[in-house]
C-alpha cells in the first residue's frame, strides 16, 4: 500500500487571522507622546508696584555654575531638596488669618506662613547644566505633588487614587466627560490648597 | 504513457504562500500606526534629561517644538560644537525664536492660537544660558506655556 502524502494546509483563513491580529494591535497600541515638566513663564510686562514678600515666605534654591545646589544659602545635596521643600511649604507658621489648618508641618514662625504665601524661587547661572536644572525642577514639582497627593487622598478617601493619578485621568482625552466633570472640582480644591508658586528668576549675568 | 503515474511517496507539499501578502500588509499597517512621525530631521544631539514628575503633552496640534543642543557630528565641521537652536529644519539664532513662534501661531487655527504650548526639547548637556535666552524670547512674544520635554527616568541619572 502506497504511503499517503500529507494533505495541504488550507490557507484560506490566514487572511482572517492576519486581520484579527492587525485589529488587535490597532486597538492596543498608543502612539508615543512626548511628556515633560510643564511650566508657565511670567509675563514680560513689568509690574509697577511689586508686592512686598516677607523673606520667610521665600525659599531660595540656587544652582551655581559648578552645578552645586544652594538651598536657603546652604550647600545641599539634591536628594534632600524634596524633603526641605515639603517642610517649607507645609510649615504653616502663620497665625490669625494666615493660619493654615491643614498643614502638618512644624509651625516654625521663621518659615513660611501658609502654602498660599510660600514661594519657591529657583535661580540658576548661565553656566548651569540643563539636566541638573531639570533635576532640581523635578524635585520641586515632586514636593508639590507629594503634598497634593496627601491632601487629595485625605479629602477623597473613596476615590482610591492620588492627585497625580487623578490629574492624569483628567487630562487623558479617553476619559469620559462625566468623569472629568466629577474630578475637576476635587482637583481644583487641592490645587488651591497648595498652589504651585515656583518662580524661575532670570539668570545671573556674569 | 502511464496515466496513473504513482506519486513519489514521502515528499512534502510546497507551503502555500498565498497568505504572505496579508502578513506583509499586517506588518505595514502595524508600523504605520506605531511610528511617530517626526516633522523635522534632527540636526542637533538630543539626549533629553530624565524626570519623573511629568505630564503628557497630548494634542499634537497645540504644540510647537524648539530643539537645542550641540550640532550632530556630521554638522560639526560646518557649524562648530557650541550648542545651537534648531527651528524646523535649520539652525537658528536666539533672535529667530520670536519670529518662529509668531509664524507657528499664525499657521494654527484661530481657536488654538491662545492655547499653544512650546515644547523645549533641549539636550541635557546644554548650558542654561541658551535655555534662558529662549525663555526670554518666548516671554517677549507672550508664549508663556512651556514644557521642558524630558524622558521618563530617575532624576539621579542627570547628576553624573
Amino acid at each position: 500500500m502506497p504511503k499517503r502524502s500529507a494533505p495541504e494546509v488550507n490557507a484560506g483563513s490566514m487572511a482572517d487571522i492576519a486581520f484579527l491580529l492587525l485589529i488587535f494591535f490597532l486597538v492596543t497600541t498608543t502612539i508615543e507622546t512626548d511628556s515633560g515638566l510643564s511650566r508657565k513663564l511670567p509675563p514680560m510686562d513689568e509690574v509697577i508696584d511689586p508686592p512686598i514678600i516677607k523673606q520667610k515666605n521665600i525659599f531660595t534654591v540656587v544652582v551655581n555654575k559648578y552645578n552645586q545646589l544652594l538651598v536657603e544659602e546652604e550647600l545641599t545635596e539634591i536628594s534632600e531638596v524634596r524633603a526641605l521643600a515639603v517642610d517649607f511649604l507645609d510649615n504653616g507658621g502663620g497665625v490669625g488669618e494666615d493660619a493654615c489648618d491643614y498643614c502638618q508641618g512644624k509651625r516654625n514662625p521663621s518659615s513660611s506662613d501658609n502654602p498660599d504665601k510660600a514661594i519657591i524661587s529657583l535661580k540658576n547661572d548661565r553656566e548651569t547644566s540643563y539636566k541638573v536644572y531639570i533635576a532640581v525642577q523635578n524635585e520641586l514639582v515632586a514636593a508639590y505633588n507629594e503634598l497634593r497627593d496627601r491632601e487629595f487622598s485625605r479629602l477623597n478617601p473613596m476615590l482610591g487614587m492620588n492627585f497625580v493619578e487623578a490629574n492624569r485621568r483628567y487630562s487623558d482625552p479617553r476619559t469620559s466627560p462625566d468623569e472629568k466633570e466629577r474630578l475637576k472640582p476635587k482637583l481644583s480644591v487641592v490645587k488651591l490648597m497648595y498652589p504651585q508658586k515656583l518662580s524661575e528668576a532670570e539668570p545671573n549675568k556674569n | 504513457m502511464s496515466k496513473f503515474k504513482k506519486k513519489k511517496s514521502g515528499d512534502l507539499p510546497a507551503i502555500s504562500t498565498a497568505s504572505l501578502p496579508d502578513i506583509v500588509f499586517m506588518l505595514l499597517f502595524f508600523f504605520m500606526v506605531a511610528t511617530v512621525m517626526r516633522d523635522s530631521t534632527l540636526m542637533v544631539d538630543n539626549f533629553l534629561p530624565a524626570a519623573d514628575q511629568i505630564q503628557k503633552l497630548d494634542k499634537k496640534d497645540r504644540v510647537m517644538y524648539i530643539y537645542a543642543g550641540k550640532p550632530s557630528s556630521r554638522y560639526q565641521d560646518k557649524y562648530g560644537s557650541a550648542a545651537r537652536i534648531q527651528l524646523n529644519d535649520k539652525f537658528a539664532g536666539v533672535e529667530d525664536v520670536a519670529a518662529f513662534v509668531l509664524a507657528e501661531r499664525a499657521s494654527k487655527r484661530q481657536e488654538l492660537q491662545n492655547v499653544l504650548t512650546t515644547a523645549l526639547k533641549v539636550d541635557g548637556d546644554t548650558k542654561m544660558g541658551l535655555v534662558s535666552d529662549i525663555k526670554q524670547e518666548l516671554r517677549k512674544v507672550n508664549a508663556l506655556k512651556i514644557n521642558y520635554t524630558t524622558r521618563l527616568g530617575d532624576y539621579l541619572q542627570n547628576m553624573d
